[in-house]
């Protein structure tokens, strides 16, 4: 299919966007006055926005039919993964520059720092896992793993949700968004057990 | 081959496949790279260049009490602030604090003084002469900044409005007006804001009303036109675009106290050893370095103002 191999092209592309735009940002001197921390967000962001993107194909594949949107899956959820290892490095590097007795400190007191650290181990294990020599040899505990992204997208929006001071009109959007996607999902399972 | 070619066509125009492929590849990304840069536009502008008043103060006087550190530039002091009255983003007041109309500026005094009246601003700053004040700005958000204030002494202007005996506390508040102040739409904390300082703090002499920075008339993202710089508490106790100014014998009902009790109490003064609950207070950045620095206990004033909280517990009184 020609418009879907061009749709997963320029969706591929667009996700690579922020990542660009931060590199060209640097070199004009525009990552605002406080550098680290517009990184740190806007990959953050970024990372939030793809898992539930990824989190999003099922739903559609559902409601369209289009089967094959299925490729799309694991293609958003390595961006996303991407995104978490950026932002994650933004932290060890440019924030806290290998202090690690700070950065352990700071996984332990941080309620937000421990839920970031424990999204970002739950999207690892799901990359690792995500390879198609991985898919075979976990057989069907393959997607009892793999139900663990619902459990990264909670922590993410809650990572968020304590990240925030006052304004919490944006994680309660994400929550909002979660909890139609996980709706959507309760929904069919409960239609599939009353047949 | 030849043979198979359609007779309607001359050999030159039909494209060879390997080179159609490549075209298709071609035509696929560049579209792929129109939706990026649509998408990138749609991600929107960055850092806004914060523009200033432009109009320059006369007769400002230097301070023993200004700090010798480098100062933060212009841009960064005017164009990375919280002032959640024009949006919770720190590009955002800014980019709408143009909305902000500071020429028939008053502010009302009242409360436990002897007379209550209104002011307008340049006779209620007029009788006091302006000095540059050069000190540590800590935000409550663990970064920090260098800013050349121009202000004057709050103490003069408290001693010339003659509270009574009995008045405790000072409280100050913002305006409120949603069509200049946009941001107060949103019920993110309770509107207007509030602050407020012991009498003897607000006595103390590093504590001053700022009408400018940088030599000029006190840009409208930086709180204008009337603000309050406490340097040895953190960043939001110095309350902006003041109104009204109350004196009192009961506690101020501080703006971010009420909002979130547990985490802002009343003095906020920058203390390391305190950490908010989400995050540490040890320590901080220094806009335009690299690497954290050090929090200083009352962000480095405690020579002059450990004193006003001799014996008090600062954990409980945080
Ligand atoms: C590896 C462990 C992680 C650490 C140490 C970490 C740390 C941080 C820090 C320090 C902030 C900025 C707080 C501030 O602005 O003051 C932040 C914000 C954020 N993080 Fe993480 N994070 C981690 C993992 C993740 C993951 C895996 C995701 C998403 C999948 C994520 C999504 C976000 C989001 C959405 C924000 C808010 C951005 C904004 O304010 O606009 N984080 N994180």
């Amino acid at each position: 299919m020609r418009l879907f191999a061009f749709a997963r092209r320029a969706i591929f592309g667009a996700a690579l966007l922020p990542a660009a735009s931060l590199i060209y940002w640097a070199s004009t001197g525009d990552l605002t006055a406080n550098p680290i921390d517009f990184i740190t967000d806007t990959t953050g962001t970024t990372a939030l926005v793809l898992l539930m993107l990824t989190l999003t194909v099922t739903p559609l594949r559902r409601v369209t039919g289009q089967n094959q949107l299925i490729k799309l899956r694991r293609m958003l959820g390595l961006l996303a993964f991407f995104y978490a290892c950026l932002h994650l490095s933004t932290w060890v590097v440019l924030d806290w520059f290998f202090d690690f007795e700070s950065m352990i400190a700071d996984v332990i007191d941080r309620p937000f720092i421990t839920l970031g650290m424990t999204t970002f181990l739950l999207l690892l294990s799901l990359a690792v896992t995500s390879t198609a020599g991985m898919i075979r040899r976990l057989g069907r505990r393959w997607q009892q793993v793999h139900r663990l992204v619902y459990l990264a997208a909670m922590t993410a929006v809650i990572h968020f949700w304590w990240v925030v001071k006052a304004d919490f009109r944006e994680p309660r959007l994400w929550a909002l968004a979660l909890s139609v996607l996980f709706g959507f999902r309760l929904w069919w399972a409960y239609q599939l057990r009353r047949t | 081959m030849l043979i198979r070619r359609p007779p309607d066509i001359r050999y030159s125009e039909v494209t060879p496949k390997a080179l159609y492929l490549r075209r298709r590849e071609f035509i696929q990304t560049a579209a792929a790279a129109t939706i990026g840069a649509a998408a990138l536009a749609a991600w929107g502008g960055t850092a806004a260049h914060a523009q200033g008043s432009g109009r320059k103060l006369p007769n400002v006087r230097k301070s023993p009490f200004s700090t010798t550190e480098k100062l933060n530039s212009f841009d960064d002091v005017t164009g990375y602030n919280n002032f959640y009255e024009f949006g919770t983003e720190k590009d955002d007041p800014a980019r709408n604090a143009h909305r902000l109309a500071t020429s028939k500026w008053t502010v009302r005094v009242d409360g436990l003084v002897k007379t209550p009246k209104t002011y307008d601003l340049d006779e209620f700053i007029k009788p006091h002469a302006l000095e540059e004040r050069i000190y540590r700005l800590r935000c409550v958000e663990a970064w920090s900044m260098v800013v050349p204030w121009i202000g004057v002494p709050l103490a003069d202007v408290i001693k010339r409005l003659e509270p009574q005996p009995g008045a405790k506390f000072v409280e100050f508040t913002t305006l409120l007006d949603m069509r200049q102040m946009p941001g107060q739409r949103v019920p993110v904390i309770e509107w207007p804001y509030v602050e407020g300082l012991r009498m003897d703090e607000a006595m103390h002499p590093l504590a001053i009303l700022a009408v400018g920075l940088y030599g000029e008339v006190l840009p409208n993202q930086n709180g204008a036109p009337i603000r309050l710089v406490v340097p040895w508490k953190y960043g939001f106790k110095s309350i902006k675009s003041i109104v009204r100014i109350r004196f009192t014998d009961a506690q101020p009902r501080t703006a971010w106290a009420v909002s979130n009790p547990r985490e802002y109490g009343f003095y906020s003064n920058v203390n390391p050893t305190v950490d908010h609950p989400r995050w540490s207070q040890a320590t901080e950045r220094r806009l335009g370095e690299f690497r954290r620095r050090k929090t200083e206990m009352f962000n480095g004033y405690g020579g002059q103002v450990a004193q006003l909280y001799a014996g008090m517990d600062l954990r409980r009184n945080y």
